[in-house]
């Protein structure tokens, strides 16, 4: 799948409260969800944001509580792809059983800024930074997330695992 | 080449004989867990997935403890819809608002995790057992549903750390400062999606409750899981909680770490984290002078019994700064009796804190004492981040049950040797 989108750059240990705070957590719709993704951190992301846009970030993206809502609010608003120097664990593993797109690439990191225009291949792990030219190689997953990822998520994952048993 | 007791937990519940870091594998879960905030996607995720019955209704619990008694409409519903799941899927074990207790708090209680057990719950904390020389690890909503309808959990085998406290703590220094004292020392991402196994004679000396605070802050370091091993302080603590055995594991003498962090905790004084991050820690001298709008004493991090007592022996006979709200928050109902019992209710009561039932409530800024923009709360809660109590504006310190009780007396943050003259 090819995405294109601009990126909103931010710094290391981005959390799960900053990505949707707990005062909407009664909530499970995406779009809801998505409507306060990121405010306390960046009230202008939500409001200037478009969807396809791609959020980049530092060390550690996604710490904290296990909400899955976290994930859910960045798919609901609309971005197609976060790319971060590293991933907390349960951050990590949501995004891939509930199908965010996510891709880790330090040198890509440290290279984007807040508004260039991105480009990913993420079969290949091939970022593109448009405005400067520069490519990056993101780190490839492992053949069992591989799995996952290309089945849409964990849901189907179960789903084809519960239909083999029965 | 030995194996880690991270790893012979993991290969038991795979049926392999041994497993090394980086393998992929299935596991069989002993227990799965969820709450009121993960549970109802979960519910979603396991319908989604086309399951009817879960996989052992003695081993599903879904805990209601966050946003409970029901904050607003939205709480009530994600409740009844919990409970109607209960009801349909006939779990065993669920407790009721009056017998319900903070799920990290609860479950040990009730003995419901054992060593030797992997248990995973779609809760951040739940690597809390791992006190108990459990595997325990949290996951999200969807793995929650898979453990639910399969009985099984996918996990990369993590690398352990192994992390070695000398010396003999200073009596108001507990398992809060010393994890505290950790993570500053090695960052938020420190042991990311590592095993952190602790060791030493600081750890032999420690009291279960202390090393449920130490287990459950390992993931503010990033870590899978937090793991101690079996002695005669867990045995003695495990007594009469569960009719079933339980398995002790070790690790091997010549087990493989990633790395070995040696601490001497001899002169540690008490820890406290400044916002916004449970990494950015400073001794408790260096945190004098920081005036309070709010102090939190309990959660899933210090809301046991030894918590309260050490917290209700610093404010019996005196009283709260009149500027400070002071919130208790107590695991469980049990820990609420025993409170009674004792007496130390009505140390809290006279002081003029305010005793909450068991909830999560504040913690995650919930409700129960969310903070106004520019409030200044001290905690004994895990996370410090932006708005995690209430506006984002609003800041949290952490610390343990000791200086937050005599901070609260104060009015600023204080060591408890200020309050109780020695
Ligand atoms: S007390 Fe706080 S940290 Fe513990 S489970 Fe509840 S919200 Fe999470």
């Amino acid at each position: 799948m090819l995405l294109e989108g601009k990126a909103w750059r931010y710094g290391r240990d981005i959390n799960t409260d900053v990505i949707i705070p707990a005062r909407y957590l009664s909530s499970t719709d995406e779009a809801e969800l998505g409507s306060h993704c990121l405010e306390d951190l960046d009230p202008d992301f939500i409001t200037a944001m478009e969807a396809g846009d791609i959020i980049v970030a530092g060390e550690n993206f996604g710490s904290g509580s296990s909400r899955e809502h976290a994930s859910l609010a960045i798919k609901g608003c609309g971005v197609s792809c976060v790319i971060a120097s590293s991933f907390a664990r349960i951050f990590y593993r949501n995004a891939i059983n509930v199908g965010l797109p996510i891709l880790e690439c330090p040198e890509a990191v440290a290279h984007i800024e807040t508004g260039h225009e991105l480009k990913v291949d993420l079969e290949k792990g091939m970022i593109e930074d448009t405005t400067t030219g520069a490519s990056f190689q993101a780190t490839p997953f492992p053949g069992f997330m591989r799995e996952i990822i290309n089945l849409g998520g964990l849901v189907e994952y179960v789903r084809e695992r519960l239909h083999d048993r029965s | 080449m030995g194996n880690t007791i991270t790893e012979k937990i993991l290969a038991c519940h795979c049926g392999r004989d041994a497993v090394s870091p980086g393998e992929f594998i299935d596991a069989g879960v002993d227990l799965a867990l969820g709450n009121d905030i993960t549970a109802p996607l979960a519910m979603e995720a396991f319908r989604g997935m086309g399951a009817e019955r879960v996989f052992d209704p003695a081993r599903v619990v879904l805990v209601p403890d966050h946003f409970t008694p029901a904050r607003n409409i939205e709480a009530a519903e994600n409740c009844a819809a919990i409970r109607e799941f209960v009801r349909e899927q006939g779990l065993e074990v669920y407790f009721e608002v009056g017998r319900l207790g903070i799920e990290h708090v609860l479950l040990p209680e009730q003995g419901l995790v054992l060593p030797g057990d992997l248990v995973v719950g779609a809760d951040s904390h739940t690597c809390t057992y791992g006190a108990l020389g459990a595997f325990s690890t949290g996951v999200g909503s969807t793995d929650l549903a898979m453990a639910m309808a399969l009985g099984e959990v996918w996990l990369s085998v993590p690398e352990s750390m192994k992390l070695v406290y000398h010396g003999e703590m200073d009596p108001w220094v507990g398992g809060k400062d010393l994890i505290l004292h950790t993570i500053g020392r090695i960052g938020v991402d420190g042991a990311h999606f590592r095993a952190m196994e602790f060791h030493g004679e600081a750890i032999d000396a420690l009291s279960m409750d202390g090393r449920f605070a130490m287990a459950n802050m390992a993931v503010e370091a990033g870590a899978k899981n937090g793991i101690f091993h079996v002695d005669e302080v867990t045995r003695e603590w495990l007594k009469g909680r569960s009719d079933k055995d339980y398995q002790v594991l070790e690790s091997d003498p010549d087990a493989e770490y990633v790395k070995v962090l040696e601490f001497d905790v001899g002169g540690l004084e008490p820890q406290v984290a400044f916002p916004h991050l449970p990494s950015n820690v400073r001794p408790v001298s260096e945190a004098r002078e920081v005036e309070l709008d709010q102090v939190v004493i309990g959660s899933c991090t210090n809301g046991r019994l030894e918590d309260m007592e050490t917290a209700a022996m610093i404010m019996a006979g005196r009283e709260v700064h009149p500027d400070v709200r002071v919130i208790i928050l107590p695991g469980t109902p049990e820990i609420v009796k025993e409170m009674v019992r004792r007496g130390w209710m009505e140390n809290f009561l006279e002081a003029g804190a305010a005793v909450s039932t068991p909830t999560c409530g504040p913690c995650l800024g919930g409700h129960m004492g969310v903070l106004a923009a520019g409030e200044r709360a001290l905690s004994t809660t895990n996370r410090n981040f932006v708005g995690r109590m209430g506006h984002s504006e609003g800041e949290v310190y952490l610390s343990g049950p000791a200086v937050a009780a005599a901070s609260a007396l104060t009015g600023r943050i204080s060591h408890p040797r200020e309050v109780m003259g020695e």
